[in-house]
């Protein structure tokens, strides 16, 4: 399989990314020597194999819902790159 | 040579130094070698020497912790409280930790001084460390060569002594790939075996904390203090930790020790197999029984891994919006652009490629082709590591890379020459057994090579006791 440079361009959009022509170009390529690679796989017989999601099995792990202390606020907050009060400031959102 | 942390203890107990001295010491060496590069920061001195007079009372009281006066570097995608946390990356160039990972919990408790936050490559993507927002990582061996990546400052630091031990992680060979190149020593636990709380996310069915040392004793102190169940990290194992330490010397006598013959094909630099198949030679001569053994499909590893991990990394780097903890572009007037403009201007460009890569397989139409296949590859994987196991073999000994250091610039050009460097480490990620990369001598050019300890899922110690006679034979 290989993928084309607009292909590349909707990839782009799913994963909120932008580039330039030069930038899509080289992209482009260079998925595509990787694709080239791992299509190797396609050498082996997985009809009938189990997909591993996690190397090591566990029980899955239950806690009380207990209340613990979590950090406060202007901890959690003294990160971001714009703020007021007790909220993260964004540009305003007006929905369709 | 570097001395070994039981005897820097001792002369503390001694009162023939203290950790102040200690201290001082290391930061005069990082001063001293600033140009390799090794740390994005150094923690404010006067901190430093409040924390060593501190610990040193302690050990003064006979109060102190057991690794009170051991100086660690810890890699930068590891958070330590209200200090700066970047990752490698420019979108958190300005991150400040409101609290700290369970390891630098663990090893604050037990005296240990953390004296900086480490280089690394952009959110641990990379195997030569060339791809750090905050500039390259020198090997202080050959300052032309790479030190390897992803965790290239933490093993420098240790290499260039500039702290005793350090923390890095691994989700490919990150610390053993840099361990390999620098002529240490590190470890890639198994999965599960140490808290991830406070490691930032690449590749979370991958990633563990690695540590690093000097030598396997060291290794396997700060392993042994480090492992172990944390309810904040529930992918962290209910396996007891057995005391690492006290069983390294137990020698290999009647030890049935694999050698994957796929570790050994095209590729493999003759000079490291020389060096591999001479230490298998010593092990033999002092009791060990050296098996060939077979993992048939080691071909498909870096293919697997590169389906995987991306996928990972794409659904996990979707945090970085520029509205929480991030970097805001300037230039972005809606949320929409906030997003875009945000993450373009800061990611570098290997993590955009990575991203690019796991969205595009992730993607309607690739995803049964290329995720659910490797997910499925990763099973056949897996089962062949289950396999030789199974079959009476104690631990696998294998190069930890076809090479030594490159040069800078050999491999950045073409992305996927860069991906082969991980070609004997990758697979152990995939299966999730722990391994352990040891100094096996040096080439003609003077440059270390790598041997690497392979043993079963919660086996550390059979890898910290193989490491060990390899240590003492070599």
């Amino acid at each position: 399989m290989s993928v084309t440079i607009d292909e590349v361009k909707k990839i782009a959009t799913l994963a909120n990314l932008e580039f330039n022509e030069n930038e899509l170009e080289k992209y482009t390529h260079q998925l595509n020597t990787i694709l080239e690679y791992v299509d190797q796989l396609n050498k082996i017989d997985t009809s009938s194999v189990e997909a591993t999601y996690h190397p090591i099995q566990y029980p899955d792990v239950f806690r009380n819902d207990d209340i613990k202390e979590s950090l406060p606020i202007d901890k959690v907050l003294q990160n971001a790159p714009e703020k007021t009060w007790q909220y993260f400031v964004v540009p305003k959102v007006v929905g369709p | 040579m570097n001395k070994i942390f039981s005897e820097i203890s001792m002369d503390l107990k001694n009162e023939k130094t203290t950790c102040k001295a200690l201290i001082d010491s290391y930061l005069q060496n990082i001063e001293k070698q600033k140009e390799l590069n090794a740390f994005i920061t150094v923690f404010d001195k006067e901190k430093l020497a409040k924390r060593a007079e501190q610990v040193d009372s302690k050990i003064n009281s006979k109060s102190a912790g057991k690794l009170a006066g051991l100086v660690v570097a810890v890699k930068d995608a590891i958070v330590v409280k209200d200090e700066r946390s970047t990752s490698g990356s420019r979108i958190l160039e300005n991150y400040i930790s409101p609290y700290n990972a369970t390891v630098i919990e663990r090893l604050e408790n037990e005296d240990a001084i953390i004296i900086g936050k480490a280089n690394m490559d952009e959110f641990a993507m990379g195997s030569s460390n060339e791809n750090s927002a905050y500039g390259n990582v020198l090997n202080p061996i050959d300052t032309s060569r790479v030190p390897g990546g992803s965790s290239g400052g933490s093993v420098v630091a240790v290499a260039a002594d500039m702290s005793t031990v350090a923390l890095g992680s691994e989700t490919g060979g990150s610390v053993r790939l840099p361990a390999s190149f620098c002529g240490v020593v590190g470890l890639k636990p198994t999965y599960g075996r140490i808290s991830r709380y406070g490691l930032s996310a690449f590749a979370s069915s991958f990633d563990q904390i690695g540590p690093i040392g000097n030598n396997v004793e060291d290794t396997a102190l700060l392993t042994e203090v480090i492992a172990g169940l944390d309810s904040r990290d529930s992918t962290s194992a209910n396996v007891p930790v057995p005391p690492f330490t006290d069983q390294i010397t137990k020698g290999v006598k009647g030890l049935r020790i694999g050698i994957p013959k796929e570790y050994f094909g095209k590729g493999l630099d003759p000079e490291i197999e020389s060096s591999i198949r001479s230490a298998m030679d010593k092990l033999s001569n002092d009791g060990a029984e050296i098996v060939d053994v077979s993992l048939p499909n080691t071909e498909y590893g870096i293919a697997t891994y590169y389906i995987l991990v991306t996928a990972e990394a794409s659904s996990n780097l979707a945090r970085y919006d520029g509205i929480r903890y991030t970097h805001r572009s300037r230039e972005a007037k809606t949320i929409a652009e906030t997003f875009v403009k945000s993450r373009s201007e800061a990611f570098g460009e290997e993590v955009k490629r990575r991203i690019m890569l796991g969205t595009y397989v992730l993607s309607a139409g690739y995803y049964e082709a290329y995720y659910k296949k490797a997910q499925k590859a990763r099973t056949l994987i897996k089962r062949d590591f289950v396999d030789v196991f199974s079959n009476r073999i104690d631990c696998l000994l294998a190069p930890t890379s076809p090479t030594v250091a490159f040069k800078f610039g050999e491999k950045t050009k073409d992305p996927l020459s860069m991906y082969l460097s991980d070609v004997y480490t990758v697979n152990i990620n995939i299966a999730g057994n722990p391994a352990l990369s040891v100094p096996c001598g040096k080439n003609s050019e003077n440059m270390p090579i790598g041997i690497q300890v392979i043993a079963k899922d919660f086996d550390e110690a059979m890898c910290f006791r193989v490491g060990h006679a390899i240590e003492k034979l070599v």
